[in-house]
């Protein structure tokens, strides 16, 4: 059986998630690989999301935003680009290749960009295969440990 | 979590929409499978009356505490079921949705896969619906005052509508008048009103009314509050007369020495500007009929001494020594009538306007034309002789991908109404060049066709250049006009007296910043974003605030009047009303946990969050929090709390997903 990605959008509710549903108003096909939750912007989008995520058994995280200039809380994708910067240089220690988190500005205008980003993440993904940490690593993230705190010590360890 | 939730789970077929690409008896019984899952059903069409009214029925038969629907976008149709379970006592927060169609049935090829992915997000709404909290409804009241900012025909408009409705308005107006563009105008098309006619009425009633407050060569300084409360501060420039004494009897002008030099570069004043004194009024019709010095003009200010106007004013309203003031107000709507400017040409330099002196622009041919203009209304050429013959170019700055991709409305209607203004005041031939004729109004098509009887030309081509460099003889001393001609498909040299650029329109110097003052967005042709294209048109994204006129598109009187009519009659059903529900989802901090770090005050976007020093932690304003969670992702002590969205509701509908 070939492998199918699973993969975990967290989409903002004025933009990215309005042009996601765009897709679907005019029928625009696409990979059936991402599942989405939406947040009212990508501001909210806490790093523990995407951590959880991952732990979760997640191959692949999309964070959808506004446009930058175009956040309808004024600048919450700016501190969402911030964030996922930082768990773009935190993902590896984990031992999860940080192509499997990506961010993209996807406007509600923009249903057949949302789609075709789908269907390039979900390949993407399929070519890395299953995520897989060893063992300690999921161990030591079990969910007792707050990883916010846990972010918060890697942060400061650089 | 609430060890005791019980939750119906309803399964929407959308006729065949969901139900042809999803196993929809799969779902339901895996829903039944669920904890927590009390009662799963599917229907043909969730929302319609006997759908909603399953609902209904079941919360009370088995006293549901949560309901999920599996349907369309929540973005449809979540306000529709939540007050289905508010009509039952149900919070209305105690509703999830799953988007099973649009992000899933009209997306997907596979049905097993469609079925599959429409699990997940099943599980996932079940599983945050456990989590799920009641919140309090969240009501302000309306202070029934209105800001307005722009005095154009949309502004006056706007401001009449709700002072004659009882309500009171603080209208605020850059120039030193009221009026806008219209109030420059002769004639307006279709029809060949006289604009001053129609309009000084409307001017001079605003002005007495005393409903409003009338505030001109101001600027709004600064805005802040929410959709109800908001709190304004406006800026009233130094005219150095004082409205309160002057009484216009124009002494002033007659007497000073000065004369008034547009600003450098800004060809928009320089277009507006007849031969006028250092104190003038921007038009006889002027409301109010108080004269301005202009400082960069004024003798006075330039070069330490005149003061001839302080000493002819018999009502001593002269005070050079005026500051300006800052006035504040609160209000609990705000309309944007801010208008627009037009385009400058001089950055299309084939066009040579601003190096031969008889290549005008479209608001230059209006103020010649008018009667209290520069030439008394008549059509002249730099020299004082009548055109023999003149040009009009159509979509200058318009309609092209170079300056302003979109079409700005009325040009092609101003131009035949110049053609036919040109016609009838002089003997001069007409010509128009045009790539497409566009006169959609009502009479419009009619005005046209009126045009074509006048003998008036129509060239269809997009011109290329305009020179004074004659190759014979019968082009010595004249514009020629290079144009494709696209109907005969060959170019063309067209010998003209008169050139007028039909000058397109666009957003006014300064509106991205009174509108990101305001808290609505600007898209990117510069206009000020409507909440909805079609069925949002005078509304923003931000409660409270609307737009009205040439400010969220190019548009002709008759639409800024219907724009400005529509918008108050939003702040008056907003003013009726009384109240207004606002985002009840907003962010709370905890003291206990909260240590003080002040990481999350600068975060906000809307200044909700301050310090308490007493007691060393961050609380937030509830009045003014959107919602956002930009502040609860950064909180390192995991203090704050997103209602509605919190981790936890968040955790389980990714282990919902993923499950
Ligand atoms: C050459 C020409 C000819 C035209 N002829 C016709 C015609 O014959 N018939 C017709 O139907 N339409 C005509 N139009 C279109 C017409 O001008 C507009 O429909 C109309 O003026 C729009 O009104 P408005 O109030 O939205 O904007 P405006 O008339 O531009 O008024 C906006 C006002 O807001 C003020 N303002 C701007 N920014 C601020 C700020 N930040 N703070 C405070 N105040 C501010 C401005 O000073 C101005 O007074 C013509 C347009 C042009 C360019
Ligand atoms: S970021 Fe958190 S801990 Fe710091 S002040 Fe704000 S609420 Fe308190
Ligand atoms: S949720 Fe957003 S709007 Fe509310 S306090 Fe936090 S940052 Fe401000
Ligand atoms: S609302 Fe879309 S990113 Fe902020």
């Amino acid at each position: 059986m070939t492998f199918e990605p699973r993969i975990v959008g967290f989409l903002c509710n004025w933009c990215t998630y309005t042009g996601a549903d765009l897709a679907g108003t005019a029928r625009i096909k696409y990979a059936p690989n991402l599942r989405a939750v939406r947040v009212m912007c990508s501001g909210r989008i806490d790093p523990t999301f995407v951590i959880k995520t991952f732990l979760e058994g997640a191959d692949g995280v999309l964070i959808g935003g506004c446009h930058p200039g175009d956040c309808h809380y004024q600048e919450g994708n700016y501190k969402a680009l911030r964030r996922y910067k930082l768990l773009k240089k935190i993902l590896p220690d984990y031992g999860i290749e940080p192509e499997r988190l990506r961010l993209e500005w996807v406007a509600a205008s923009e249903g057949d960009r949302f789609a075709k980003i789908v269907d390039e993440f979900t390949e993407e993904i399929r070519a890395l295969g299953p995520l897989s940490f060893g063992e300690s690593i999921a161990e030591s993230m079990s969910l007792d440990i707050d990883p916010h705190k846990e972010l918060e010590g890697r942060e400061e360890e650089k | 979590m609430d060890s005791e939730e019980r939750i119906g789970v309803y399964i929407c077929h959308c006729g065949t929409n969901i139900a042809s690409k999803v196993d929809i008896a799969e779902i339901v019984e895996f829903a039944k499978g669920m904890k927590g899952v009390i009662v799963a059903k599917d229907y043909k069409f969730m929302c319609s009356d006997p759908g909603q009214g399953l609902i209904e029925k079941d919360i009370k038969e088995y006293n549901l505490n949560r309901i999920v629907v599996a349907s369309c976008s929540p973005l449809m149709h979540e306000k529709t079921f939540r007050k289905v379970c508010e009509r039952s006592g149900l919070n209305p927060y105690l509703f999830t949705m799953a988007n099973i169609r649009e992000q899933c049935s009209w997306v997907h090829i596979d049905e097993n896969a469609a079925t599959e992915k429409a699990k997940a997000l099943v599980a996932a709404a079940i599983r945050r619906s456990a989590f799920l909290e009641p919140l309090e409804r969240r009501e302000v009241s309306i202070n029934p005052t209105t800001l307005v900012v722009g005095g154009g025909i949309a502004g006056i408009q706007a401001s009449l509508d709700l002072a004659e409705a009882g309500k009171k308005v603080v209208l605020v107006e850059r120039e030193p008048s009221i009026g806008g563009h219209m109030a420059k105008f002769d004639k307006t098309f279709p029809t060949l009103d006289c604009a001053a006619c129609i309009l000084t009425p409307k001017m001079v009633q605003v002005g007495q009314h005393p409903n409003i407050e009338l505030f001109t060569y101001s600027e709004v300084e600064d805005v802040s509050g929410y959709v109800g409360n908001f709190k304004v501060k406006i800026r009233k420039k130094a005219r150095y007369v004082d409205e309160n004494l002057c009484n216009g009897c124009g002494m002033c002008m007659e007497k000073c020495p000065g004369t008034r030099v547009p600003r450098k570069g800004n060809v928009h004043e320089r277009l507006s500007l007849g031969p006028t004194s250092a104190i003038y009024l921007p038009s006889m019709q002027a409301v109010p009929a108080v004269p301005v010095i202009d400082r960069n003009s004024c003798i006075y200010f330039q070069k330490g001494k005149c003061r001839i106007c302080e000493k002819v004013c018999e009502r001593d309203a002269i005070n050079f020594d005026m500051e300006d003031e800052f006035h504040e107000f609160e209000v609990g709507n705000i309309i944007i009538a801010a208008g627009f400017q037009t385009f400058d040409p001089s950055v299309v330099i084939r066009y040579r306007y601003g190096l031969l002196p008889n290549v005008l622009t479209a608001m230059d041919f209006e103020i010649m034309n008018c009667a209290s203009g520069s030439t008394g209304g008549k059509i002249l050429k730099s020299d004082g002789t009548e055109p023999k013959s003149v040009g009009i170019i159509h979509c200058v700055g318009s309609r092209d991908k170079r300056y302003h991709e979109y079409c700005s409305r009325v040009c092609c209607m101003y131009a035949l109404k110049f053609a036919h203004l040109i016609k009838e005041k002089t003997n001069a031939e007409v010509y128009n060049f045009y790539i497409d004729l566009r006169c959609f109004g009502k009479g419009y098509e009619e005005f046209y066709d009126r045009l074509l009887g006048e003998d008036v030309r129509f060239v269809r081509g997009k011109v290329g250049e305009i020179t004074d460099l004659a190759i014979h003889p019968g082009e010595q001393g004249k514009l020629i006009i290079r144009v494709e001609d696209t109907l005969i498909g060959a170019v063309r040299r067209v010998p003209v007296d008169m050139v007028i650029l039909a000058t397109g329109l666009e957003a006014p110097e300064g509106l991205a910043e009174l509108a990101k003052k305001c808290n609505v967005s600007v898209g990117k042709d510069g206009f000020i974003i409507e909440r909805h294209p079609k069925l949002g048109p005078v509304a923003t994204a931000t409660d409270g605030v609307f737009i009205a006129g040439a400010c969220q598109s190019p548009k002709d009187i008759p639409d800024t009047v219907a724009q400005a009519s529509a918008a108050s009659s939003a702040v008056l059903s907003m003013i009726m009303r009384g109240k207004i529900e606002i985002e009840s989802a907003t962010a709370e901090i905890d003291e206990e946990r909260c240590s003080g770090c002040r990481i999350c005050n600068d975060l906000c976007p809307y200044m909700a969050i301050s310090f308490e020093e007493e007691k060393g932690v961050s609380v937030i304003n509830e009045a003014l929090c959107k919602g956002c969670g930009t502040c609860v992702a950064a909180c390192p002590s995991n203090a704050i709390t997103a209602k509605h969205f919190t981790n936890e509701q968040i955790f389980s509908e990714i282990e919902g997903l993923l499950q």
